[in-house]
């Protein structure tokens, strides 16, 4: 029937008398229904209609839809219309389309006026606070734990802070190392560019030292491990949501937040520090490569200006950041985690969204440092 | 229902179907005819929707032939294939819904086929299955992820049915429905193949499906398609598995509940 040649339908209408007679010929279906309802519409709503589809080769839903919706609109006008020459097949049809037509309906467009736009901007401000405000809860949450583990030692997980320190400490070493040490070299390469137009080329052992202990040592490893780390809390913690296995923790008695959430940013916590001072030693090792490589500046000469001329201040700064990028990361991956509903469209927007959410909140604090101790004067 | 004289849709001779080393099907013929309800069971692991999902082209049985609509699906090229394709519709387990798009868009998909449909009447159609497949109107604005279990199906109809296909392919129809609203869903499915002169092939485990639905039953055992017939006849089939599956309890009652209709046939 489908694969048969396309025989057009054709409408022959007589307007002429006190009823429309239309006869309709060929094959009425999905080919032609968009020609065919084109001509239906224009008909006529003021006088009774016959429609003869004796001539009909074939009839399907679509074509039923079209002698349906006529049907519709002229009966809404208080005339009558008859559909005859309908074998009982098509008849079936039509009959089940008649019964499934939804009721005229205008379909809604949407228009957004000034108030509309005003309100989704006080909502888009609201879940914004809503989010900090949860975030905090998350930290409370966190500390809670904390502070039961340290009343309770025998109810906390050390195996799972073991294998999360794994996970998020020693598995990010090789990454974390490598990228400290190509910033190293890239800065030495860049800062030597510089100083030799001065004259000054062993002032790039200060340049790496300072840049690096305080800056990027720190915070491109903090970016590394919220796009490694944040990513992973959340996937884990919305998978578990979306089997059911936190609801079904919390009908077992155990809190969600003790299992899965302390040991995670524990873990973070305790890593994170530890991750900076490798890739402060691998940014020094990479810089100290290649100005000895750029410059001449050879190791022993690097380590005694590294060690003369910077202070352990510059560390110091640096390190602090660390415990604050951890919980930072480990607040938003664990929070997105147990925002993930039944779905898994929802666990991608969520494992992405919680990257990204790490990532500025890392930088935004880390601008917040910055302009805290310049005006500390550290 | 006299098999001889009705036109075969789907002819499976001699399928072979393996996994590795797992030999799911071997020597399996079926005949599907026009107007029926052909229902599939068997126990688990024994290879249902591995069937259904070798008819529709989605795996390839290792040896064997495959003809729906007289094109035999495993040496057509891809034209012929694609045009036997357009002619059924197949409903997954839980709708296979693309989660992207609202339930609309979704039935709209099979229909940006046809050439030279309007589109606001391509949404209009799609209003129409989406109706005829049992969802309230407003359903078509929703995204899969909004809906229950049991209108997600009703949706993967709407899908199905979009493109008035000859032969629908029903994965587990009412699995995870409340009886209320798979009995409902029974009776659509009844009630489309009749009007609709749809084919229907449908894979269950729900004897109540079996009974209000069905023309013909087929039982797959021992890697093959074991016995087709009605329901009367399997309560007459000699074979272990087939005489527990329509022996036990839950198929006596669901044979007592469905007597006074079946008397009427």
């Amino acid at each position: 029937m489908q694969n048969s040649p396309r025989s057009v339908a054709r409408i022959k209408v007589d307007l002429a008398g006190p009823l429309v007679h239309a006869e309709i010929s060929g094959s009425l279906g999905f080919e032609s229904v968009s020609r065919v309802h084109a001509q239906l519409v224009a008909l006529p709503d003021d006088r009774p209609l016959r429609i003869d589809l004796a001539q009909v080769t074939h009839l399907d839903t679509a074509g039923a839809w079209a002698l349906c919706t006529l049907r519709q609109r002229i009966e809404a006008a208080g005339q009558h219309v008859e559909l005859v020459g309908l074998d009982a097949r098509a008849a079936d049809v039509v009959e089940t389309v008649a019964m499934a037509l939804p009721e005229a309906q205008e379909r809604k467009t949407r228009h957004l006026s000034l108030a509309d736009r005003l309100e989704a901007l006080g909502r888009g401000v609201a879940s914004g606070a809503g989010y900090l405000v949860a975030l905090t809860n998350y930290l409370g949450l966190f500390v809670a734990g904390l502070a039961q583990a340290v009343f309770h030692p025998r109810r906390f997980r050390l195996t799972a802070l073991v294998h999360h320190c794994q996970e998020v400490g020693l598995k990010a070493v090789p990454i974390v190392s490598v990228m400290a040490f190509l910033i190293g070299v890239v800065l030495a390469f860049q800062g030597s560019a510089q100083l030799r137009q001065f004259g000054a080329e062993v002032f790039v052992v200060d340049l790496i030292a300072v840049s690096i202990l305080r800056e990027l040592g720190i915070l491109l490893t903090a970016i590394i491990v919220a796009g490694r780390t944040a990513s992973a809390f959340t996937a884990a913690i919305g998978s578990m949501k979306m089997r059911e296995e936190i609801d079904a923790m919390r009908t077992l008695g155990i809190d969600p937040a003790a299992a899965l959430i302390v040991p995670r940013i524990l873990a973070l916590l305790l890593m994170l520090p530890i991750l900076g001072l490798i890739a402060n030693v691998a940014g020094l090792v990479g810089g100290a490569l290649m100005s000895w490589v750029e410059l001449g500046i050879s190791p022993a000469m690097f380590r005694i200006r590294l060690v003369e001329n910077t202070d352990v201040s510059h560390l110091i700064v640096g390190m602090v950041k660390a415990p604050v990028f951890a919980l930072i990361i480990g607040i938003i991956g664990c929070h997105a985690g147990m925002m993930v509903k039944s779905n898994a469209e929802s666990l991608g927007a969520m494992t992405s969204s919680a990257v990204v959410a790490a990532i500025f909140a890392v930088i935004v604090a880390d601008a917040l440092f910055s302009v805290f101790f310049a005006q500390v004067g550290l | 229902m006299n098999a001889a004289t009705q036109e075969t849709v789907i002819e499976l001779r001699n399928i072979r179907t393996q996994f590795g080393a797992t030999v799911v099907h071997d020597g399996l013929d079926l005949d599907v005819y026009r107007g029926e309800v052909l229902g599939v069971v068997g126990g688990s692991g024994t290879g249902k929707s591995v069937l259904l999902r070798t008819i529709c082209g989605l795996l390839r049985p290792a040896s064997g032939s495959v003809k729906v609509l007289g094109t035999d699906m495993l040496r057509a090229d891809d034209a012929a294939r694609r045009a036997i394709e357009a002619r059924w519709g197949v409903m997954f387990q839980d709708g296979a819904l693309f989660s992207s798009l609202t339930v609309r868009e979704n039935v709209e998909v099979p229909l940006g086929a046809v050439e030279g449909l309007d589109p606001r009447i391509r949404s209009a159609l799609a209003d129409l299955k989406i109706s005829m497949a049992g969802l309230p109107y407003r359903a078509g604005d929703n995204y899969p992820s909004e809906l229950s279990g049991g209108m997600r199906k009703r949706a993967g109809l709407a899908r199905a049915l979009a493109r008035d296909p000859e032969i629908v392919f029903l994965d587990e129809p009412t699995a995870g429905l409340d009886p209320i609203g798979a009995s409902a869903f029974d009776e659509l499915i009844r009630g489309l193949s009749r009007s609709m002169g749809l084919t229907v092939f449908l894979v269950t485990h729900d004897l109540d499906t079996l009974h209000a639905t069905c023309d013909r039953i087929a039982v797959l055992a021992e890697r093959r398609v074991l016995v087709t017939g009605t329901m009367q006849e399997m309560l007459d089939v000699d074979h272990p598995w087939v005489n527990e599956y329509f022996h036990g309890p839950r198929a006596r009652a669901a044979i007592a509940a469905s007597r006074p209709g079946h008397e009427a046939d």
